[in-house]
């Protein structure tokens, strides 16, 4: 098969960028979306031209670190698959290809399909961890889960950190990602002494970084490559109600009286 | 010549860790402020090692070439983690971890660390579960184990097929919080390129910003390298793309030994090549032999027919044949060598005949489709994906591939190298798996080195450093770091060749494959080192980059890389080819069980199994650089003393 891609190419955040377009050579049905793009590249690359920028790592779907959004739709045309699981099959011959980076406020473009997902990572230093210091656990069992808990917070815990969810939202919103980081934490018995704590420190760090505010129109849910599920949201909400309520835990000094 | 001296303690193997511990030198609260330590990696070992020094006291740096430490490759893991907890009350203890892990690492490994991360595996179960990893658990809420390959006891925690994933958001957690609290700076996007050592000891590095194409320089009183292994050497593996070498092969060139490099894990368990463009290679869990089993047709004219046309009579489940006591759960090397044999003899299935049956219909019949679908769904589904085929119906084909390497930087007892003031850490090291690493325990040692090991043993080191004295980077060891790793940029970019990095690491990866792969010879071997030597000199003269030093470039930060993966396979070779012996992952066709050995004769081995010699070669070989790429290394050997188990042939029929 060969198929036309029109790509966004852009050399950095303050240069303009456009669309290109390259006819692939013969492709083989069995490689990857990203096995697609190396070929393009190294015909690039051969031709004297600069390849095109990509994320990519693992290839294997858990890494979250491959983006892009093809023929309008993050991750491309399945769902609950990353672009790195997408295969040639789910194209056709002579088909037109447009791939273009995850588009949002808060995900400075660096280069062509590449964008800086870091404004995730500074959410997560707010706030996602339950403080235990190394070597102060206590023995494992020692805390039972209940399974259905231990399967629900798996289920949040799944997501990637991919950014899909941002990319899809029409108002670029985060809600999914960090409702998918609260929830994980807050379902456990582990989880609950900073419970509302975390989820209000999460939430103010969401909005500094400028993702926009949840309009639930579960496009997120809809290319989530782990399928997380909007329920989290609901429930970070519902989190994030009680902590306002609740207000701020009053400081206590630290020491004793000797 | 450099002396390997193992710094293992003195006394019973089982109280050896105790001891050392409390007669290590401590460094007081205040002063633990004034050390600071460079951390290269965010993997299990890096993430945890950093966030546990940082509660420590220290000042910490982390680096990681990624735009997040979450992205780091031991993300992929699937399968478990090891820990001694006797949870399943199935004759489990510290002691039977510790043997496992001796016999399975074919008894090359070293005693005294790995009792250690046997008795150390149980405290990384209770701190992941403390800080919230969702393990798998049973209806009454506490923790589900399942067994793997190597092992007769039920001694693997779990999260679905993702434990990695999780250990890893653990350990990214446990970091999270000391960046937050300010006590770790963290450097994203940041790739180590030098190392710099002062006065012989390792002092700071030098680093490339991904992003900007800056390089600056970074002081430190020791570095920490975690940066992982070293198996995409051979192009197609199950690493991430982006895993590579250059952070352990520059600390080499600086000085540190590589020890045991020809040890590399062949992971039975993948789905096999399907053509020249494939850019990875994808693993199934080895989870997956609990239930599924593994068979080639006994007739190699049946090879083209439908799996499911061939009658259970004319199915050889060589498996559970050749090793009637594992029988699927087998260890890997001895899995994939047994896929290649029967393949070999012109037995393998699928368009290219490289590939084995793993076949649940067994597993659907005694548990039903949903249980099947409950343990290991997100498995099939990924091979659906890739295959377009129903694993559910039709049985998965899958061959080996290259997946971890057991070999890596020379370390003492205390995780550090022979150039003081370097640690290095998990599958960056060569410690613990001797030539053979069992499945699930790669986890156990990253987390086991960055948790408790190593916040323990580098008060010591530091002890010895006057604490605010670490050199400041216009030392000229710095500049000179510097201008190395400039002079290798503008090398490439300025290079006027002809072929993409991607081609040259095309063409080591088949080398390296078709010379020192599942099965080696000295002929081989010998026409590798030659071959490959051959490469790197094209290579320099030929490669072409694209692209600026001052942005982004994908092609700049590949061809550094690979420059640095055609030295190190040709070191691989070196060392197969040096030890005339096969052991764990490393077989020598000279040097196998015949029918006529007594060891065949009474039942222990099959003939073809891997036949070791004690004798000559029961050492860790930690190769020295010469100087130049083209200068032969230097042999070191740190001999390997056997106190406590007794060096047996490896048998597990």
């Amino acid at each position: 098969m060969k198929i036309t891609l029109k790509v966004w190419r852009q050399k950095n955040a303050s240069s303009p960028g456009g669309f290109k377009t390259y006819q692939s050579p013969e492709l083989n049905e069995n490689m990857s979306f990203l096995e697609m793009l190396d070929v393009i590249n190294e015909q690039l690359a051969n031709g004297g031209e600069e390849p095109i920028a990509f994320d990519h790592d693992c290839r294997e779907g858990i890494c979250g670190t491959c983006s892009c959004v093809i023929n309008g739709k993050p991750h491309g045309p399945h769902k609950g698959i990353a672009t790195c699981q997408t295969y040639m099959r789910s194209f056709k011959d002579g088909d037109v290809i447009v791939v273009e980076p995850f588009r949002a406020k808060a995900f400075p473009l660096i280069k062509d399909l590449v964008v800086d997902r870091k404004a995730f990572d500074r959410i997560q230093h707010a706030g996602g961890f339950i403080s235990v210091r190394t070597g102060a656990a206590p023995d494992a069992n020692s805390i039972p889960v209940p399974k259905e808990a231990a399967d629900l917070a798996m289920d949040a815990a799944q997501c990637i950190g991919c950014g899909a969810c941002v990319a899809a939202c029409k108002n670029a919103s985060a809600m999914l990602f960090v409702a998918a980081k609260v929830s994980h934490l807050g379902l456990l018995p582990q989880g609950q002494p900073e419970r509302y704590k975390r989820v209000k420190a999460m939430v103010t760090q969401m909005d500094a970084e400028g993702f926009g505010a949840c309009t639930v129109t579960g496009s997120c849910e809809a290319v989530c490559p782990k399928e997380i599920s909007l329920d989290f949201i609901a429930r970070m909400n519902r989190d994030y109600g009680v902590a306002l309520l609740k207000g701020e835990s009053k400081q206590m000094a630290g020491g004793g009286a000797g | 010549m450099t002396t390997l001296n193992s710094n293992i303690p003195s006394g019973p193997l089982a109280a050896k860790w105790e001891s050392y511990k409390f007669n290590t030198k401590l460094i007081n609260p205040a002063n633990k402020r004034k050390y600071k330590i460079i951390v290269v990696g965010a993997g299990l070992a890096g993430s945890s090692a950093t966030a546990t020094l940082a509660e420590l006291g220290y000042e910490v740096h982390n680096f990681v070439f990624h735009d997040s430490p979450r992205r780091a490759h031991s993300v992929a893991a699937q399968g478990g983690i090891n820990a001694a907890k006797n949870y399943q009350n199935d004759g489990d203890s510290v002691h039977r971890l510790f043997y496992d892990t001796i016999k399975g690492g074919d008894f090359r490994a070293r005693e005294a660390n790995v009792h250690r991360l046997a008795e150390v595996s149980v405290n990384i179960i209770d701190q992941c579960a403390a800080q919230g990893v969702p393990f798998a658990r049973e209806y009454g809420g506490l923790l589900d184990n399942r067994s793997f390959g190597g092992a007769q006891v039920s001694r693997t925690f779990y999260a679905r097929g993702q434990t990695g994933q999780q250990l890893l958001l653990g350990a990214y957690s446990a970091l999270n919080k000391m960046i937050g609290a300010g006590a770790v700076k963290s450097y994203t996007h940041a790739e180590m390129l030098d190392l710099v050592v002062v006065d012989g000891h390792a002092k700071g590095i030098v680093v490339r910003n991904l992003q900007t194409g800056e390089i600056t320089k970074h002081n430190a009183d020791a570095v920490v390298l975690a940066t992982g292994g070293y198996g995409n050497v051979y192009n197609l593996s199950t690493y991430a793309r982006g895993a590579n070498a250059t952070a352990i092969w520059r600390a080499y060139k600086r000085g540190a030994c590589f020890g045991n490099p020809c040890y590399t894990q062949i992971h039975p368990t993948c789905i096999p090549v399907s053509g020249d463009y494939q850019s990875k290679l994808t693993l199934m869990s080895e989870s997956l032999r609990n239930d599924g089993r593994v068979w080639v047709p006994k007739k190699k004219e049946d090879c083209k027919k439908a799996p499911q046309d061939i009658a259970e009579g004319d199915r050889d489940y060589y498996l559970e044949r050749m090793y009637s006591a594992f029988g699927n759960l087998a260890p890997r090397d001895i899995a994939s060598r047994a896929a290649k044999t029967v393949c070999d003899e012109g037995r393998g299935v699928g368009e290219t005949g490289l590939g084995v049956y793993l076949d649940f219909s067994a597993a659907i019949a005694r548990l039903g489709e949903n249980k099947v679908r409950e343990r290991y769904g997100n498995l099939f589904a990924m091979y659906h994906e890739i295959t377009n085929e129903d694993a559910y119906k039709t049985p998965m084909r899958i061959y080996p591939a290259v997946h971890y390497t057991m070999g890596g930087l020379w370390v003492d007892y205390n995780l550090m190298s022979n150039v003081p003031g370097l640690f290095v850490l998990g599958e960056a090291n060569f410690s613990d798996h001797g030539a053979n690493r069992l499945g699930a325990s790669a986890l156990m040692q990253g987390l086991s080195d960055g948790y408790f090991v190593l916040p323990a043993t580098i008060s010591g080191y530091l002890a010895s450093q006057n604490p605010g004295k670490r050199p400041a980077t216009d030392n000229a060891a710095f500049k000179q770091a510097e201008e190395n790793v400039q002079a290798l940029t503008q090398k490439l970019l300025g290079n006027k060749g002809k072929r993409t990095p991607a081609s040259f690491h095309k063409e080591l990866g088949k080398l390296m494959w078709d010379h020192c792969g599942m099965a080696r010879t000295k002929a081989g071997l010998e026409r590798g080192i030659k071959l490959i030597s051959e490469l790197r000199e094209e290579y320099w003269k030929n490669v072409k980059v694209s692209g600026e030093g001052t942005e982004w470039n994908q092609s700049l930060e590949n061809a550094g890389r690979i420059g640095d993966f055609i030295e190190l396979g040709e070191l691989m070779c070196r060392d197969a080819l040096h030890r005339e012996e096969s052991c764990g992952g490393h077989f020598r066709e000279e040097y196998q069980y015949t029918p006529d050995d007594p060891e065949t004769k009474q039942g222990l081995v099959n003939p073809g199994d891997v036949k070791r010699r004690d004798d000559a070669f029961a050492y860790v070989a930690g190769w020295e650089y010469g100087g130049a790429p083209d200068k032969p290394p230097i042999l070191n050997k740190e001999p390997l003393v056997y106190e406590e188990v007794h060096m047996s042939t490896r048998s597990y029929k």
